[in-house]
């Protein structure tokens, strides 16, 4: 160890014992020093906000009675509730699949072209996440302009008749999924790109001598020696598009009637535009099951990685 | 194509590295077709919003074709650049935004250092914690942090919510986390060796920081300042719930908010904002695009 190479080197054998102890005493009250700071960042504005969530959503509106699970038994009650939660189930998984499947493809397609055009490409691949979501958000929704659309406009030169994207409730739905989409396959491409690269190039060698094609190729080398990879980002992008809030706020604000509402921009609007503080609380409390499922097996893989590595 | 069978690998040697050849050929061809394909899909909206910037609000609501410029203009940037309004939004989104990539590279990388190196009492623990509080979203603390911010209000007389700088406060809680985390990996792939030789020197721990640990992990420190950079100037939720008056807005939230008014979009000043508000993290990711991408994968690859 470090330190007692250092100790060695520095404290004449007869005092060793007590300097010893001194010396760690310092350690760990330096070390403890460091990361005060991060201890109360945490602890004072994550955590603490995070159970006082929990209080506050067992108040009533003006937050000076305890309900217990009234403002819950409230929203059981709302079909507005079950269907935020079905559109906030429908937009996280189907954002989060089309993500993996365009991140893993355009990934390969990346990787098969010659090193030295892969930076280019790459770069201009990246750029829908370089943007501010709420920035590009605004441009699909001027793309998506019910009087000026640009995709009507080039639909209408070959027949097909404008499409009301956010004005239909179906419609609406495809729109803020395909924002979302086209917002986060970069970053799958690029956790994908940066897998591929560390797999072996013998194993596809080996592979194509003893004439594999190319599913045969995925199959059994690609997406195992990425299985970790791909279960990391997956849960971790279905924690954050679960979590999403600035392209449905900015696309739809939860039009047309309620229809495209998820749980982040409901609680919005009930928490900090209605002034239902605790209802808004509620609400928000929905997001934690998805999170602490994900958190754990998220946590399982990136210890598995750290013990491997 | 590559559907040599077993019994073909006996066969004549020429033929098969041929087929390899074509087969990769062919391949290379696809992946050209599909990424430029993809190239359109990601690159459409911005190009459109380029586009529409520079159109006066005329020629935006003619009937033309949406997707090209026939008389080029400007008057959206120039008008927005002489508006006092859209400067505010800029200079706080500055202020903001530098303030917090100093707050959080001097709270994460001693943080991160005392994690990986000084091992304590709890140390392994706090920084699986420092994870799992990544993963909370931003989403799920913004209502009780409001009630908070009120309460201190009331408490303590000073007006927290509705001015730009309660955004140096809550930005941290998104950086902080994970700018500890990738510096946490790229201190501990320092070998040990280096901190023995500093040791042997006479090097105190903060000399080893200050002396080794920053300069060997300055890729990681320059990744960590580019995620904090980003975070801070995108966020949107926060300064939309806690800040209202024009003149204490950042700037998307003051983009959507105030150039968008009522029914009246002016779309080619909205587009020019919008495209000057993307331009700092663009040319941050044009200049660092490989620390940003190592910043990126460090996440789930290191740790």
């Amino acid at each position: 160890m470090a330190e007692l190479a250092a100790e060695a080197v520095r404290v004449p054998a007869g005092v060793r014992h007590t300097s010893l102890q001194k010396f760690m005493r310092r350690r760990s009250t330096i070390a403890f020093a460091m990361t005060l700071p991060l201890i109360v960042l945490i602890v004072a504005l994550v955590i603490y906000p995070a159970f006082y969530s929990m209080y506050l959503a067992t108040l009533n509106k003006s937050m000076q009675r305890f309900v217990g699970l009234g403002n819950f038994e409230f929203l059981f009650r709302r079909a507005t509730f079950w269907m935020v939660v079905k559109q906030s189930c429908i937009f996280a998984i189907s954002a989060v699949f089309f993500k993996a499947l365009i991140g893993f493809f355009v990934a390969h397609f990346v990787h098969t072209i010659p090193t030295k055009g892969q930076r280019k490409w790459r770069g201009m691949l990246m750029v829908p996440w370089v943007i501010p979501t709420a920035i590009s958000t605004i441009g699909w929704f001027w793309l998506f302009d019910p009087s000026y659309s640009a995709f009507n406009w080039l639909l209408g030169k070959f027949g097909v008749d404008p499409v009301p994207w956010l004005g239909h409730p179906l419609w609406a739905r495809f729109s803020v999924i395909l924002v979302n989409v086209w917002y986060g396959a970069p970053f799958f491409m690029i956790m994908y790109l940066a897998a591929l690269k560390s797999v072996p190039e013998q194993l596809y060698e080996a592979a194509a001598i003893d004439g594999a094609n190319w599913f045969q190729r995925l199959w059994y080398i690609t997406l195992p020696m990425m299985r970790n990879i791909i279960a990391i980002t997956v849960l971790f992008s279905l924690i954050v598009t679960f979590a999403n809030f600035d392209i449905v706020r900015i696309l739809t604000a939860g039009g047309p009637v309620d229809q495209t509402h998820v749980f982040a921009t409901w609680a919005f609007l009930l928490g900090i535009q209605g002034n239902d503080i605790p209802l808004g609380a509620a609400v928000s409390l929905f997001m934690l099951p998805i999170l602490g499922v994900s958190a754990i097996f998220i946590l399982r893989g990136v210890r598995r990685r750290t013990i491997e590595a | 194509m590559t559907a040599v069978t077993a019994g073909e690998l006996g066969g004549l040697k020429p033929a098969r590295r041929g087929s390899i050849q074509k087969s990769r050929r062919q391949a290379l061809f696809w992946s050209y077709v599909f990424l430029v394909i993809f190239a359109i899909f990601f690159l459409t909206p911005p190009i459109y919003m380029l586009v529409t910037s520079l159109k006066s609000s005329g020629e935006i609501s003619a009937v033309t074709n949406p997707w090209w410029v026939y008389q080029p203009t400007l008057e959206n940037y120039v008008e927005l650049l002489t508006q006092n309004q859209f400067l505010v939004f800029f200079r706080n989104s500055v202020v903001v935004s530098v303030t917090v990539v100093a707050i959080t590279m001097l709270i994460s990388v001693p943080a991160a250092f005392a994690l990986s190196r000084m091992k304590f009492w709890g140390s392994a623990t706090l920084a699986t914690g420092v994870f799992l509080t990544y993963l909370i979203p931003e989403t799920l603390l913004f209502i009780p942090l409001f009630k908070i911010f009120a309460f201190l209000r009331d408490v303590t007389g000073i007006e927290f919510i509705n001015h730009w700088w309660i955004l140096i406060i809550l930005y941290p809680t998104l950086s902080v986390p994970f700018c500890t985390w990738i510096m946490i990996g790229y201190f501990a792939s320092i070998p040990k060796e280096l901190d023995e030789a500093a040791l042997i020197d006479g090097a105190g721990y903060i000399q080893m920081l200050t002396k080794i640990f920053i300069p060997v992990a300055l890729p990681g420190i320059i990744a960590a300042t580019i995620f904090a950079f980003t975070v801070s100037w995108a966020n949107f939720l926060y300064p939309l719930a806690f800040t209202t008056s024009a003149d204490q807005l950042v700037l998307p939230v003051g983009i959507v908010t105030t150039l968008i008014k009522g029914d009246v979009y002016n779309w080619g000043q909205i587009m020019a904002g919008s495209l000057l508000c993307a331009a700092p993290p663009l040319i941050v990711y044009a200049f660092l695009m490989d620390y940003y991408i190592a910043g990126l994968t460090a996440g789930a690859t290191k740790g």
